[in-house]
């Protein structure tokens, strides 16, 4: 996570117009389907090897979906998942096996991904269980080397889950997620439960093992400082679709969607009245996902919208004077600087 | 003259079948009219508990309360029920983090709204209904005469935090305790309450206590600072100066476990080792000693037996040096920030 050059890894998790539509029932007598939450919706993205990628956006972008469906717990409604080149998104259970070994998951909440009643042996031993897996030193001795890696002391092996604090928890799901050496990580806010000071301690243990065991991340977050702290590369999200994806440096430092530019001044920044900003105010919330706006998704919030985004849906491509591999989905792009544009109020 | 709001020496205690919560000990401040301070520190600082006993919320029968709350003269620590029901939601109104919980699914949110209202004032239903549309108008919640019949669930996260404001601003009180108002809030809609809640002070002249772990959202908000930690306060002073030049360690080590967007990302983060301490048996001395680096400098065991106090107006509680802590954090501290 030290360089920002796109890596040049394999080409690891791949997504081609991803879809996952929820099918929202009602009517009476007879319940049946009225309508779809869009919550993710046609998008493509590939996680290279080693690489960390985030992905970004506002609660209900659909970040956390995307985040499921590359890891099989849920069913895409259309589009295809790869890993490593092979197509993924119909395998069977049996079929999975394999790759679920090496596609883990982190979840947000340490206190509701822990079983309360397994000891932590059991809790980081369990994916080896499952997948019949017996290290050379065998599972304890495999489980008392990941509690040290994640620095836990390896003598709490026969402990439970309430006898840790928060952070401690975490690192025990991060352990878990280690035990079976994945390639890819699919980290969903991992740090957003944690106080700011344990919070550091976690980013800085996810950063490590990134870096020591080459693992690939796909670190899934609503806080744009961590994200960028983290990440190789980043993807922003809004209401289902990818609006923006480049290196970190491409979407911080020369961000060409007005969502994106949006977002950056809204971060509350130390120091603010050092460097006064000229802030952009997005007024209302986000649409509901049931009923998108038509073209542009984001065009009932943004200050340039005209016609055109009403009528056509901007495809994410490479804007003028944009990077190569910086791609944003939008008519009328902003020019490639953060500072907020003098239109914006 | 005595200031609005006087808190001096206080100590909220809680006893629990473990035995007793030191949650704040020995906390003093003060506020006054049109100022907003904010508190800021982790979980089980002690900041909502401190804000909690100002208005007279903790169960007396578990509690223990000690010190000195006034709120514009009138003695809060030990008030009986009736004089605190007549001061709650009128003469001070609290805003709170969940507005999921913290609203009644059962009733609209236009009756939520008035209620307080017709209490305090004794008004008719039909003037409090009216009032409501108004508040809802002037935190901004568009076509008000419709909403004002919807309940909770029909608003959005950030409308049902515009609808709290409006129900604790509905009063004009004098004093408004907005406890976390942003933290389940996404950052365009953070930034817009912030604006909303700095609009309605510049009307209303109204005293703030804005508490948060955020210190990115106080830094464009606030006066004054209070930074807690293990139910005590550790540094304060005018909000520039302390995040410009902050004095103690608890302090730093919070700026470097932020990742900032104009902070290089070459530099990691320094987070503060270990996790704060248990509040049943909190560590003697300055409660911050087992994770701060500086304790083998102040030298000898001051830092382990004697509690530092914390200087009126500026300052940190902290055994090091006034002089040594600007150096510390000049030298060693403001290089790794970026």
């Amino acid at each position: 996570m030290d360089d920002t050059s796109p890596r040049g890894g394999e080409p690891l998790l791949v997504a081609e117009k991803l879809t996952k539509h929820f099918p929202v029932r009602g009517g009476f007598p007879i319940k049946r389907t009225v309508g779809a939450v869009q919550a993710v919706d046609g998008i493509d993205l590939t996680v290279r090897a080693g690489e960390s990628f985030g992905l970004v956006g506002e609660s209900g972008c659909g970040k956390s979906t995307t985040g499921r469906l590359l890891t099989r717990l849920l069913e895409p409604s259309a589009g295809r998942i790869l890993y490593r080149g092979e197509d993924i998104t119909r395998a069977s259970r049996k079929e999975l096996a394999p790759v679920r070994s090496e596609i883990q998951m982190i979840f947000q909440d340490p206190y509701a991904s822990l079983n309360p009643r397994h000891t932590v042996g059991k809790i980081i031993s369990g994916p080896m269980e499952i997948h019949g897996v017996t290290p050379p030193g065998g599972r304890e001795g495999r489980v008392r080397e990941l509690l040290e890696t994640v620095g836990l002391n390896p003598e709490h092996y026969n402990r439970f889950p309430h006898e840790f604090s928060g952070g401690q928890r975490q690192r025990i799901g991060v352990a878990r997620a280690l035990a079976l050496e994945p390639k890819v990580v699919v980290a969903d806010e991992p740090v957003s439960a944690l106080d700011v000071s344990i919070q550091a301690q976690v980013v800085n243990l996810l950063q490590r093992l990134q870096r020591e065991l080459g693992i690939a991340f796909l670190f899934i977050a609503h806080d744009l400082a961590v994200v960028r702290h983290v990440s190789h590369r980043v993807a922003v999200m809004y209401l289902g679709r990818i609006v923006e994806v480049g290196t970190r440096d491409d979407i911080y430092g020369r961000p060409r969607h007005p969502y994106t530019h949006a977002l950056l001044s809204a971060v509350p920044v130390l120091g603010d009245w050092a460097s006064p900003r000229e802030r952009i105010r997005l007024t209302g919330d986000v649409p509901s996902p049931i009923a998108p706006p038509s073209g542009c998704r984001f065009r009932t919030r943004c200050w340039k919208a005209r016609d055109r985004c009403a009528a056509e849906a901007p495809p994410l491509v490479r804007a003028p004077d944009s990077a190569e591999g910086h791609l944003s989905a939008c008519h009328f792009p902003e020019p490639p600087t953060t500072a907020a544009a003098p239109a914006a109020r | 003259m005595n200031a609005f709001l006087s808190v001096r020496d206080l100590s909220v205690r809680f006893s629990t079948e473990d035995g007793t919560v030191r949650a704040v000990d020995g906390l003093s401040f003060t506020l006054e009219r049109g100022r907003t301070l904010g508190i800021v520190g982790e979980s089980g600082s002690g900041k909502s508990v401190t804000n909690l006993a100002v208005l007279g919320l903790h169960d007396p029968r578990t509690t223990e309360i000690r010190g000195e709350i006034l709120l514009d003269g009138q003695e809060m620590t030990g008030a009986p029920e009736s004089v605190l029901e007549k001061l709650r939601g009128n003469k001070a109104a609290m805003i709170f983090q969940d507005s999921l919980t913290a609203l009644s699914p059962y009733y609209t949110v236009g009756r939520q709204i008035a209620e307080p209202y017709r209490k305090h004032t004794g008004a008719s239903r039909r003037e409090a209904r009216l009032r409501a549309v108004e508040m809802l108008r002037r935190v901004g919640i568009p076509q008000p005469e419709l909403r004002v019949d919807d309940y909770p669930h029909q608003f959005s996260g950030g409308m049902r935090q515009r609808a709290m404001i409006a129900m604790a601003l509905v009063c004009d009180p004098e004093l408004l305790i907005a406890d976390e108002p942003t933290t389940a809030l996404d950052v365009t809609v953070q930034a817009q309450i912030l604006d909303l809640l700095g609009e309605l002070q510049q009307e209303t002249g109204a005293a703030i206590i804005l508490i948060t772990h955020d210190l990115g959202v106080v830094a464009g908000t606030v006066d004054d600072l209070l930074v807690m930690y293990a139910g005590r306060a550790v540094e304060q002073g005018p909000v520039r100066e302390v995040l410009r030049a902050p004095r103690h360690p608890y302090t730093w080590g919070l700026l470097g476990s932020m990742p900032r967007l104009a902070a290089s990302v070459d530099e990691p983060l320094t987070p503060i080792p270990g996790t704060p301490p248990s509040l049943l048996a909190p560590p003697p001395g300055c409660p911050f000693h087992p994770r701060c680096g500086y304790v083998s400098e102040v030298g000898g065991d001051r830092c382990r037996t004697e509690r530092p106090g914390l200087p009126p107006g500026r300052g940190a509680a902290c055994h090091l040096s006034e002089e040594r802590q600007r150096s510390v954090f000049a030298e060693q501290i403001r290089p790794r920030l970026g």
